[in-house]
């Protein structure tokens, strides 16, 4: 049986506020257990949830960021649940009337298309707290710091067909709230969770199969590898004529497998209703055309620019875009360099190689836009070669200088003088006798090939500060006056 | 040992004999303390007594006082009903899940009454979660009611209207979620209030219902009354349901004048369930008011007979939600040797709550649960607008509404304990009040066989004012809020 | 609608209340009358009616998004059941 992949993401995104959606706790990540819960937090007799206006215009920005509706009326709900990281026994939510309603998010795929994502709601939460349950042997240990962080829940349609769809959507939402500032994005941190809600259905089919729903998945490899083996699951389930029973399951990086959660399978009943101590937020025309206003370039639109202004290809700009702060990087060193395409190659290329090897962001960057630039500027004006600019941009990682210094300190400057270039020219040529004699044996077309022994033996000798170009015509002058 | 009248003086009385140095803070709140300690056994109205820190408050206000700083409430001794989270001291809600319960926080009414210079004696017995019009459902034991102990004082601020009745303290806080400052104060003869939704900060009060539940003074006049309200009103930022609203000094608004106020009497409030000697008590009250100028037009409410089933449902759904956190996690009572998780949540909660309350959340559970939502919650969210209309429309021809404040007078002890239903009657003309989140009063109407009665008083939103001024009238007129009961008597 | 034992038990497990099976008859008999009293609902037409969550149309107030906490994990864990190294403590919970 050939089976189609019906998917829909969940993604609970952690808003950057500075305070809680609901108290004045920080949000800070890693602080001794329980130092940032207060009152409000823990759900102590008495105490009332205030609403964090950043909370309302981060889930406002991000509504108007994917061009979605927004809930003019929107009302917090209770969702009722036990469970110890949940304090107060139920989450604050909004069911009935969330903040963005629908919506539509173009997720540009790798070949440059648009695959339009239909999102059915994004709604403001709570986070809960966390337990832990490797430090005590017989209990589990409740910290409540994370509890009220506030969340951002983005709902889409079953509107995925594969897992690299998927993990383009993820990607392209990761882009989108940093480029808003609403989020860090951080997954590792928890700033980014995904649920995956998959079914099978034969192919060609109308009706959604049932679905499991897998929790919490915090990277887009771990989305990859989960869609993927789930996938797997229950196309075996159904093709040895089984069904699929719908319940939440966890994916074990692991044992790369996805399992049932025991402790969610009782039939949970939420019975929501309205938050009464919380009033409707209203949210009027001006108020959402402010925020309209304030809105940064967006990841689409800067694609655009980069191309049409930069002359960059689709794919250069396409991997510059989604780091908000790459892509200011390359701005930078394009506008102070003049010179858009080698910045964009050295931010893609030597750059970004450097930085994962060094396990830094561009932010940490120790090589600083203006710094890339100066390098990038004696390129193009000849004083260096990009052998010589490799040694260059050694020096600047090792934070030796500017390019100019480090060109002086480890004389690296190109050489073009035509006297110095024969001498070293002359001398590999008659240290090698036996390469020129085929080099003249040779015909037209190998000769190109062999030339390029005396290139490299040039270079040593000249320490890489031969000027390739001007060398190049010279020897093949040379060697071809030899005959 | 203080003159027991000065026990029974007014606030305006004892802020008179405090600014002339007659008598202190100190030596009042000893008289006070003096009296909870003679009286509280055969009443049980107090749970908890906080003597040294009560007299070291009350060294403090005589010092304000002597620096010529303070106002009217300085030196003033208040006990509070134990559902205000107190700093530091024990507040149980009447339930066995707090019994050890010490807040880390005042409630803002604590706070702002602390700032105004009151003293707090102590803390007032309850029923659990406020959820009881008997008191018989508190943990620490039924409050009696000082005109018979043999009878019930009201609920769920029953401590607070025995204790003030009984000349424990001169002002008392209490809260209300569907009548329960209105009712023990009828039934304990003393004068109490709910104002609007809104008009009192709700934070750092035990939550029973949150849309319904306010906090109000109660106290021997509708003056005193006044004092307490001014103080612990306004916006409270950390209360999303407080209103921004500006705050009278509601004791200068007791003019005493209320020629030509329209006061409208429900038909649906003067029916055949109203004990008629309550009726003729009401009545006589309301003849008074007649009588200083008020003019009495029958109006209809014609949805009241709703208010019961649509409180019923909202009140237990809210506190089913409200009443989740206490879970033996992080506060309250956690059962011994749980085996697990689940073992821990179920054992702690049934052991930590009566009969009462785990009723209630049992019915708020279902009201909201799947399948149920429309037949219930929703059904009882578009009656409880309905019912408020009723009363917006009714404000259209008169100023206030008046009827009895319960449909009797006080009941002896386990007459409807085992019938919920029964129970519930006894709020049928203050319930209403609480969905529509209006201002109402309770103000003593006399005796029937010796036991108090109270007259109701429901204004418009934010008018607490109209309804002081009535009830104020009504006392400069008559001598109903001055009789006392002789609990010294029972005790000698 | 009238209510079952079961149906009491279902919604027990909900709120996570234990009751003995002895209680069971009388805990369902009580829950019914205040079922039956709040029935009454169903015999009034509320069509078209905006349903009431709080009794004043007011709106959400926004609180500056400001810091104002500070560390009191003494004093709000002072009255914890169970509490270690700063962590709140439960039995065991299996995922």
């Amino acid at each position: 049986m050939t089976w189609e992949v019906v998917m829909g993401l969940e993604v609970h995104l952690q808003l950057a506020t500075r305070s809680k959606i609901f108290s004045g706790s920080s949000t800070q990540f890693g602080a001794s257990p329980n130092v940032q819960a207060d009152a409000v937090d823990l759900g102590m007799p008495g105490m009332l949830p205030v609403l964090n206006e950043e909370a309302v215009r981060f889930a406002v920005k991000f509504g108007l960021g994917i061009g979605a509706r927004i809930g003019k009326r929107s009302i917090f709900d209770r969702k009722n649940y036990f469970y110890p990281d949940l304090p107060k026994g139920y989450q604050i939510s909004q069911f009935f009337d969330p903040i963005v309603c629908e919506g539509v998010f173009e997720v540009p795929s790798s070949d440059g298309s648009l695959l339009p994502i239909r999102i059915t709601r994004a709604h403001l939460e709570e986070d809960a707290g966390k337990s832990v349950h490797d430090i005590f042997s017989q209990e589990s240990g409740i910290d409540l710091n994370r509890a009220g962080t506030p969340l951002l829940e983005i709902v889409t349609e079953p509107d995925f067909r594969n897992a690299d769809q998927a993990v383009a959507y993820l990607k392209a939402l990761h882009s989108l709230v940093t480029y808003l500032g609403i989020s860090d994005g951080n997954m590792a941190e928890g700033s980014m969770r995904c649920d995956i809600n998959i079914s099978l259905r034969e192919k060609g089919s109308e009706t959604l199969g049932t679905r499991a729903e897998i929790k919490n998945v915090n990277s887009f490899r771990f989305v990859e590898r989960a869609i993927y083996r789930e996938v797997e699951r229950q196309a075996d389930i159904l093709d040895s004529g089984g069904t699929i029973t719908q319940e939440t399951r966890l994916y074990d990086a692991e044992r790369d497998e996805t399992r049932s959660m025991r402790s969610k399978e009782v039939a949970n009943d939420y019975r929501y209703f309205p938050e009464p101590d919380l009033l409707p937020i209203e949210i009027d025309q001006a108020y959402i055309d402010a925020v309209r206003d304030s809105l940064p370039e967006l990841p689409a639109a800067k694609r655009a620019r980069l191309v049409s202004e930069y002359q960059l290809g689709e794919y250069d700009a396409a991997l510059l875009v989604p780091d908000h702060a790459a892509a200011a990087f390359f701005e930078e060193v394009a506008r102070l360099s003049g010179a858009a395409k080698p910045a964009a190659n050295w931010i893609l290329g030597d750059l970004t190689g450097a930085l994962n090897r060094a396990d830094l962001t561009i932010e940490a960057s120790p090589i600083s836009a203006e710094a890339l630039a100066g390098l990038i500027v004696r390129i193009e004006d000849g004083t260096l070669s990009s052998k010589l600019a490799k040694q260059v941009f050694e020096g600047l990682w090792q934070a030796e200088g500017t390019t100019d210094e480090i060109i002086a300190a480890r004389g690296l400057k190109q050489v073009s003088d035509a006297g110095e270039l024969e001498k070293w020219v002359d001398d590999v040529i008659s240290a090698n006798p036996n390469q020129l004699a085929q080099y003249l044996a040779a015909d037209e077309t190998k000769r190109k090939k062999l030339s390029g022994f005396f290139v490299g033996q040039i270079m040593k000798a000249s320490q890489g500060q031969a000027n390739p170009k001007l060398l190049n015509e010279l020897l093949i002058k040379k060697l071809n006056n030899q005959s | 040992m203080i003159d027991s009248a000065l026990l029974n003086a007014s606030v305006s009385e004892l802020h008179q004999l405090l600014t002339t140095r007659q008598v202190s803070s100190a030596e009042l709140t000893k008289g006070y303390l003096e009296r909870i300690d003679l009286l509280n056994g055969k009443l049980n109205a107090v749970v908890t007594v906080c003597a040294e820190q009560a007299i070291e408050d009350a060294s403090r206000a005589d010092e304000r006082r002597t620096r010529g700083e303070g106002n009217i409430l300085t030196g003033i001794p208040l006990l509070h009903k134990d559902i205000f989270c107190t700093q530091g001291v024990t507040t149980t809600c009447g339930s066995r899940m707090l019994e050890h319960f010490v807040p880390a926080y005042d409630a803002t009414v604590v706070a702002r009454l602390k700032a105004a210079g009151v003293v707090m004696l102590g803390k007032c017995n309850m029923d659990e979660f406020a959820m009881g019009s008997s008191n018989e459902t508190s943990f620490f034991g039924a409050v009696k009611n000082p005109w018979d102990t043999n009878c019930v004082p009201g609920g769920s601020s029953g401590g607070s209207a025995a204790a003030l009745a009984a000349g424990m303290a001169p002002l008392v806080t209490g809260t209300d979620t569907g009548g329960s400052i209105r009712q023990p104060a009828s039934l304990c003869g003393v004068t109490g209030l709910k104002p609007t939704y809104g008009r009192v900060s709700r934070l750092g009060i035990i939550a029973f219902a949150s849309s319904l539940d306010q906090a109000g003074p109660m106290a021997r006049s509708a003056a005193d009354c006044a004092h307490m309200l001014t103080a612990i009103s306004g916006l409270d930022t950390g209360d999303s349901t407080s209103a921004d609203r500006a705050v009278p000094d509601f004791f200068s608004e007791l003019t005493g004048d209320i020629s030509g106020l329209r006061i409208g009497m429900p038909r649906e409030y003067f029916n055949d369930d109203l004990d008629s000697e309550v009726r003729a008590q009401v009545m006589s009250a309301l003849t008074e008011l007649e009588k200083a100028g008020a003019q009495l037009v029958d109006i209809d409410l014609p949805h009241s007979h709703y208010a019961i089933a649509t409180y019923y449902v909202l009140a237990p759904a809210e506190a089913s939600a409200n009443l989740a956190r206490y879970d033996g996690v992080r506060f309250g009572y956690r059962c011994a040797d749980p085996a697990d998780l689940e073992d821990l949540y179920f054992r702690s909660r049934s052991e930590g709550f009566g009969e009462e309350v785990q009723r209630r959340i049992l019915v708020g559970t279902y009201a909201l649960s799947a399948g149920f939502y429309d037949a219930y919650f929703n059904k009882a969210q578009q009656v409880r607008r309905v019912i408020s209309d009723d009363f917006r429309s009714a404000f259209q021809s008169v100023d206030i509404i008046a009827g009895p404040s319960a449909p009797g007078v006080a009941f002896p002890f386990g007459a409807k304990q085992q019938d919920p239903v029964a129970m519930y009657m006894e709020d049928i003309y203050t319930l209403a009040v609480n969905l529509a989140g209006l201002p109402g009063l309770s103000t003593p109407a006399g005796l029937v066989n010796g036991m108090p009665v109270g007259l109701q008083l429901i204004g418009k939103p934010f008018d607490e004012s109209t309804i002081l001024n009535a009830a104020h009238r009504l006392q400069l007129d008559t001598d109903w809020h001055r009789a006392r009961p002789a609990i010294e008597d029972h005790v000698a | 609608m009238s209510i079952s034992q079961e149906d009491v038990e279902k919604v027990a497990l909900l709120a996570r209340l234990s009751i003995a099976q002895t209680d069971l008859p009388e805990v369902t008999e009580r829950f019914g009358r205040v079922l039956q009293l709040v029935n009454e609902l169903n015999t009034i037409d509320t069509e078209g009616v905006a349903p009431m969550s709080n009794p004043h149309d007011m709106v959400q107030r926004l609180r500056p998004d400001v810091v104002t906490g500070s560390d009191e994990r003494e004093a709000l864990m002072s009255c914890a059941p169970a509490q270690d190294q700063g962590y709140f403590l439960v039995p065991k919970v299996i995922d």
